[in-house]
């Protein structure tokens, strides 16, 4: 490791930069980038079709910046991903360009973020170097109910975000952005929800998700509507949890059903733990469970929040419950 | 290896995450480890069995998967123990599954 290299965290940082066409990606980046507390920011943008135009917006152009020129990120250059990323860790390495302390990753509009998610994690040389930090949803103000309507990337990208960032709310009207509000807030009710509009900290957005604290998730709205298939839903449980027996159940669930799981978050008092542990997945996978030093609130219950699509609530609710019971089973 | 897709050195399953920093795991100290390696086995059984199949622990690194016919497979971690569960007995195993759950539900194991 070089000298240069020598303070820098062990696990660097990756942000996923996502959103629908038009919804204000390259926008927000530029303005997360304008802001020197990230001047230690590598940068790759993905950027469908021949001629890539998105790079052209962002004013800083480096040698930390990467522009993949191939296709939609999530389905043609996951090799070219990785090896974009290993390129910049390399020269890093070298001293060739400055010592970058983040990554972000800005996708295509179209992108489904999760094989960006496991490129990280699958790669023999990134899953050392490389933690995901969070995924950042745009999603538009004026057009954002349409397109949760009518694409259901759109929607996949908002159920596994950890941020969502209302952009363009100075040209909505209001009532459509309260209306797209509460849509968002029920479809993802573990992720904050920010207007770009707001002063936004940069270093706390790029830093959200695994690697962070943990946001007190909030009960989803009683009976709120599937969408587009999509629904959220949370487990509540009043005893310690066993650990093994969960782990067994999360693993075989996700093994049948990992596609249609967006994102399962929760925040578990385990038996014979004092500590909360943390654990968040977005389909098939799933971070390494965190402990946390203290519990967020006063309220010390286990609280799983799903989004899945296409899954009935109940069916899972009992097939937790069910598995939850297995060494009380034995023991009986 | 990982005996799915042949892979050395396969991911880091996060029911066995390694001990570091922040991180939630069992595998801190051998005890820690075997016991719930143990805990692991016995309760996974409990599934496996409603498909014709048991787990037994291979030399404290790996697990061995047996059909109750004899075919066998050595899985890593319970990230591969599903995917072989299915290869081995030629169903899906799902957790979803109604009859499943009642009959773990009702102490068939």
């Amino acid at each position: 490791m070089g000298e240069g290299a020598s303070a820098l965290p062990a696990f660097t940082p990756v942000t996923l930069l996502t959103g629908f066409l038009g919804s204000g990606k390259t926008t927000l980046l530029r303005r997360l980038l304008a802001d020197p507390a990230l001047g230690d920011t590598a940068v790759i943008i993905n950027e469908l079709g021949e001629i890539g135009i998105d790079h052209l917006l962002v004013e800083r152009l480096d040698d930390q910046m990467v522009l993949l020129k191939s296709g939609c990120v999530c389905c043609t250059v996951r090799g070219e991903l990785a090896s974009a990323i290993r390129d910049l860790h390399s020269r890093r390495e070298r001293g060739t360009i400055p010592p970058f302390r983040r990554l972000v990753i800005e996708s295509t509009g179209l992108a489904d973020p999760f094989p960006v998610l496991s490129t990280l994690k699958a790669d023999p040389v990134l899953r050392h170097h490389f933690r995901a930090a969070g995924v950042v949803t745009t999603v538009d103000a004026v057009n954002g109910m349409l397109q949760l309507e009518r694409h259901i990337e759109s929607v996949r990208q908002v159920a596994i975000a950890d941020v969502v960032v209302l952009t363009k709310t100075d040209l909505a009207e209001a009532p459509v952005t309260a209306r797209l509000m509460a849509r968002l807030g029920a479809m993802n009710p573990t992720a904050p929800l920010l207007s770009a509009a707001e002063t936004l900290d940069a270093a706390v957005l790029l830093q959200s998700g695994s690697g962070g604290g943990f946001k007190a998730i909030e009960e989803p709205a009683a009976g709120a509507a599937p969408h587009r298939g999509v629904s959220a839903f949370s487990i509540v449980v009043d005893e310690p949890l066993d650990w093994t027996a969960f782990g067994i159940w999360l693993t075989m669930l996700l093994n049948r059903h990992g596609e249609r799981i967006l994102r399962v978050k929760g925040i578990l008092a385990l038996a014979g733990e004092e500590r909360p542990i943390v654990v968040h997945g977005v389909q098939h996978l799933v971070h390494a469970p965190t402990h946390l030093g203290h519990w967020p609130s006063d309220d010390h219950r286990s609280r799983l929040v799903f989004i899945v699509e296409g899954i009935e609530p109940d069916l899972i609710r009992r097939s937790f419950a069910v598995f939850n019971r297995l060494n009380a089973g034995i023991a009986a | 290896m990982c005996s799915l897709c042949g892979i050395l050195g396969a991911n880091e399953h996060w029911a066995d995450a390694a001990a570091r920093d922040g991180v939630y795991t069992r595998n801190a100290d051998p005890v820690a480890r075997r016991r719930e390696r143990a805990d692991r086995v016995r309760l996974a059984n409990r599934v496996l069995a409603l498909y014709g199949m048991r787990l037994s622990d291979w030399q404290g690194a790996s697990f061995l998967l047996s059909t109750f016919t004899g075919k066998s497979e050595i899985v890593e971690d319970l990230g591969h123990l599903w995917p072989a569960a299915e290869k081995l007995c030629g169903r899906p195993c799902d957790p979803l599954a109604l009859e499943v759950l009642t009959r773990l539900d009702a102490g068939h194991g």
